[in-house]
């Protein structure tokens, strides 16, 4: 089980990777992703790839509006680790 | 014998710096190979040969910027005997030979200094001389902790081989460039700095990169507006059966596979040009001239500004899959400055996605010579009559920019319908 303060660098480290020119400190854990990122759909499939390979956790298409900010993608995929391994 | 040419890497580029040669006198080479890398002012381009030979002779050598059609090197055909010099090193390929087609606006340093004696390959920079011949209108690099490494491929391979630091090193290439010979540390221009190793964090873009795309793309857009008349016409297009079969699709595939609407978009406009090929192509010398195959040319903005629109090659015969794989290369050779020639001189039509940033429209200026352009804007919910009733559908509002020289807004608007066909039949995509 990763902690929500792993899941929280893996996502801040494959945001940056995308979006190199961001310095990840100045992301402000509220605010829109896509807006703040300057991304584009392609990015954020990429950054949804990216978290599916170093997390295992694979998020629906359906369930993409729920990762619109740093808090909220975090609590989704702390939320999808947690009923992955209930199940 | 026949003569490689600095390219026209697009209707902007009056004239490129050289910044690494990949091929040495004596190699082979195929049509499409990459021989060399050429910074225009836009991007750091790799440069494919169009013809099967041998390469007799490097004319320009590294760090020299000579306008667009100067003679880069020579190639002679590949059967043809071996002259003796051929088997000889580097060192001796490049012949006095002056490169007399160099005629930079202003004297630089740097076509001064081809006009000295043969130079070894690499050659090194004259050391006393500022690192680039400065495009008109740029900036030079500032040079410092902040500026971003810049590395031509080889000297960054060369550097993996040495084990080297590049960020102890202070280039003497074009804008600060790091060369092989830096990396070498061969001639005296290589400068190890006392500078400690900045962390890990890309520094922005240097200004002079930024300025001179801005003056590019204004050159290009100023000459488009002045020669081209525009007309434009726009069309909303029923996006539910395109998005609903998407996401249909999407739920079969993994993650990696999974298409973009952005996709379908690119095909519809591919096939639509199939059946209308007087949009696909150039106005050129008073006469539309159409292109050879539908290479969209796929408008990529840049992080930290700026945009490029390189060439999806054969669009119409890819499936959504090509599609997907081939956009994504293109976005990641872009934002890595590793474009390649015929992707910088190829597009017969301009596709701007820019919906994808949230607009409901773009009305796009064309790219000259092209005859046209294809703007889509944000792919979103709105509102829809169809049959007497109002209900809410995806829709997104698809542009077309148009030169009026090359045809009339009766034909632009069938183009559109068919656009709007091809995407109520997404399967067929």
């Amino acid at each position: 089980m990763t902690t929500d303060q792993d899941l929280r660098a893996i996502v801040i480290s494959v945001l940056t990777e995308v979006a190199p020119d961001v310095d990840p400190a100045a992301i402000d854990p509220d605010t829109e992703l896509v807006e703040q990122l300057d991304i584009d759909s392609m990015d954020f499939l990429n950054i949804v790839v990216a978290i599916n390979e170093r997390t295992g956790i694979e998020i629906p298409e359906r369930d993409y509006p729920k990762l619109s900010t740093l808090n909220d993608a975090v609590g989704y995929l702390a939320h999808a680790q947690k009923q992955a391994a209930g199940a | 014998m026949s003569d490689f040419v600095m390219p026209s890497l697009g209707a902007d580029m009056e004239a490129g710096t050289l910044l690494d040669w990949y091929v040495k006198p004596g190699d082979a080479v195929k049509r499409g190979d990459i021989v060399a890398l050429v910074d225009t002012s836009k991007a750091e381009i790799e440069v494919e040969i169009f013809e099967d030979g041998v390469i007799d002779e490097l004319v320009v050598p590294v760090g020299v910027r000579v306008p667009v059609g100067t003679v880069l090197a020579t190639l002679r055909p590949a059967g043809a005997e071996v002259p003796a010099a051929a088997g000889a090193p580097v060192q001796a390929a490049i012949t006095t030979r002056a490169p007399a087609a160099i005629t930079t606006a202003t004297p630089t340093p740097a076509a001064v200094a081809v006009a000295q004696p043969p130079a070894p390959l690499p050659p090194p920079s004259p050391p006393s001389a500022p690192p680039t011949p400065s495009a008109p209108g740029t900036i030079p690099a500032a040079a410092g902790a902040n500026h971003r490494l810049r590395v031509s491929p080889l000297a960054r391979r060369v550097a993996e081989q040495l084990g080297v630091d590049l960020s102890t090193i202070t280039g003497s290439g074009p804008n600060g460039a790091i060369t092989r010979a830096d990396v070498e540390g061969g001639p005296a221009t290589a400068v190890r700095t006392a500078q400690p190793t900045v962390g890990p964090s890309p520094p922005p873009e240097p200004v002079d990169r930024h300025a001179a795309m801005r003056t590019a793309i204004g050159a290009l857009m100023a000459r488009s507006k002045r020669e081209i008349p525009h007309y434009y016409l726009q069309q909303e297009i029923d996006m539910s059966r395109a998005i609903d079969w998407l996401r249909e699709t999407n739920l079969q595939l993994p993650i990696t596979d999974r298409l973009l609407p952005s996709a379908l978009l690119l095909s519809a406009v591919g096939r639509a040009v199939v059946e209308m090929p007087e949009m696909n192509g150039f106005w050129i010398d008073g006469a539309f001239s159409p292109g050879s195959g539908v290479h969209l040319g796929v408008a990529i903005s840049l992080r930290g500004g700026g945009l490029i629109a390189p060439a999806l090659h054969d669009a119409d015969r890819m499936s959504l899959a090509e599609i997907m794989a081939g956009v994504r290369d293109l976005v990641q050779r872009a934002r890595a400055g590793r474009l390649r020639s015929s992707e910088m001189s190829d597009p017969t039509l301009t596709v701007t996605n820019l919906g994808e940033h949230g607009v409901d429209l773009v009305h796009g200026v064309i790219y000259p010579p092209q005859v046209a352009l294809v703007g889509f804007g944000a792919v979103r919910e709105r509102p829809w009559a169809a049959g007497g009733m109002l209900g809410v559908r995806p829709t997104v509002v698809a542009t077309l920019s148009a030169d009026h020289r090359a045809g009339d807004g009766h034909t632009g608007s069938r183009f559109l319908t068919v656009i709007d066909r091809q995407l109520q039949k997404p399967e067929t995509l």
